[in-house]
């Protein structure tokens, strides 16, 4: 396992996400209310929609599409039509720059 | 000419699969990221308010209509109770299945449930049905929310103003759904985790219209049925009225709203039994913005979006002719105009037609009327 750099800490607002892609995978990195950061696979398990578009509310991250939400810093599932929880990787913070390890 | 077949298991939804419009990418209009979160912001306030004012309306006119009861005099109060519990709890039901309605969860889940009875739709069935409906939308052998087909049934359209199609529907579908869950086209869009949930809620609502109806024929009065159950038919109209400008005569099988949903601009008393779903547009390319968001929205994005309809008259003088035209032939359908600001529509999946193989368009179109 390594860990790649995705991006600056300040890249993603407070209570935000972004997209991000690398090696032929797509993610979401996300900035929680408590200046922590977290990343998940970037589709929402219930189709094939990427959550970069949409809202993050205190924890949760809630699909642009169809307002299936899950916990980003765990994955699960919260409210359908999202079952599945959203895969996680795990973050590393250094120098303001955010790093994940990706498998 | 093929037939469109709107059967959920049909040949067309598989064809539609196969083609890549199921599921598609749809097209959407640029809205800057920071605009977007204050649009898609939560806030429990406005529907905290427009709830009291509805259930608070509606509490006071049943009381008054169950004191006048049998007089005539009652009627105005029963119109204006069946007409909130007929029709506004089908906005209710809509926002409240995307949760955008109240901050809060509970209140979106508690609402929705209410709603969810007094328009006759199973709460766990048709919450699944609806983000088929946002997946696909008038995606022919997918959508399972088509409400006029084609060819039109215009009998079966004006009929539901009644609520009678819809009420005729339900009674045995919730008898079914009691004894045995889904049908097989439910199975098909609801996951097997929540089927029991259809059986429970379906088990509910059967015991709730079984004691209507027997403190009914206790009383002997037709009474209680009009504060339950009545409604759905008699409160229809406005519902009816409102739901099928949302996409009726334009296009099916695209993947931009723009040319298959209309936005009309409405009265305020519509607007709010309606909670500002005359936006339609909008709601469908950004379903996470908030009704009480709407205006904002579409004021955002006008620019890119074909003019709106001026009333609901307005948007009955468009679309009732094109369903009259779709009666002779039914792949006719009303191409909207797109301002000259707005970005052009795609061409990649808009020329197929149901029944046809992919590569072999056979659309017919007439430019919609234009606003006077």
């Amino acid at each position: 396992m390594t860990w790649t750099l995705a991006c600056a800490t300040d890249d993603i607002d407070a209570e935000d996400l972004i997209r991000w892609d690398h090696a032929g995978q797509t993610f979401a990195l996300y900035h929680s209310p408590e200046g922590e950061f977290f990343a998940t696979a970037g589709h929402c398990t219930h189709e094939n929609v990427h959550l970069c578009d949409g809202l993050v509310m205190g924890h949760l991250i809630e699909c642009p599409k169809h307002n299936g939400q899950f916990d980003y810093r765990t994955g699960e599932a919260k409210r359908t039509p999202a079952c599945t929880a959203l895969r996680t990787f795990p973050v590393r913070v250094e120098d303001g720059q955010v790093f994940v390890q990706v498998s | 000419m093929p037939k469109r077949d709107y059967s959920l298991l049909g040949p067309d939804g598989a064809r539609a699969v196969e083609t890549g419009l199921a599921a598609a990418e749809w097209y959407h209009s640029d809205v800057p990221r920071k605009q977007m979160k204050e649009l898609m912001a939560r806030s429990d306030a406005p529907a905290i308010r427009d709830t009291l004012i509805l259930y608070g309306t509606m509490i006071l006119t049943a009381g008054i209509g169950i004191w006048l009861w049998p007089s005539w005099w009652s009627a105005p109060f029963w119109l204006v109770y069946g007409t909130l519990y007929g029709s506004a709890s089908d906005s209710r039901w809509h926002e409240c299945s995307h949760g955008t309605a109240f901050k809060t969860p509970w209140m979106n889940r508690v609402v929705y449930e209410i709603a969810s009875f007094m328009i006759m739709r199973n709460s766990a069935t048709w919450r699944w049905s609806h983000a088929r409906h946002h997946t696909d939308t008038y995606i022919v052998g997918r959508d399972p929310e088509i409400a006029v087909m084609r060819p039109p049934d215009l009998v079966k359209a004006v009929a539901s103003f009644v609520g009678l199609p819809d009420v005729i529907a339900f009674f045995p579908r919730m008898i079914r759904n009691a004894l045995s869950g889904p049908t097989p086209e439910e199975r098909s869009f609801i996951p097997e985790s929540e089927w029991p949930r259809v059986t429970r809620v379906a088990r509910i609502s059967s015991a709730i219209y079984a004691a209507t109806i027997a403190l009914a024929i206790w009383m002997g009065s037709i009474l209680p049925l009009m504060v339950i159950g009545l409604p759905r038919l008699y409160g229809a109209w406005h519902h009816v009225m409102t739901g099928l400008l949302q996409h009726g005569g334009l296009a099916d099988n695209v993947t931009d709203h723009r040319l298959n949903s209309r936005t009309v601009l409405m009265n305020p008393v519509s607007r709010f039994i309606y909670w500002n779903m005359n936006y339609h547009v909008e709601h469908h390319m950004f379903p996470m913005v908030p009704y009480h968001a709407l205006p904002r929205l579409h004021a955002t994005i006008r620019h890119d979006l074909p003019a709106p309809n001026r009333s609901i008259l307005d948007g009955y003088r468009e679309m009732w002719p094109a369903f009259r035209r779709q009666l002779a032939y039914e792949d006719f359908f009303l191409k909207r105009e797109l301002p000259p600001t707005a970005r052009p529509y795609r061409d990649e999946f808009h020329a197929i037609s149901p029944g046809l193989p992919p590569g072999q368009p056979d659309i017919t179109s007439a430019p919609a009327t234009p606003a006077e």
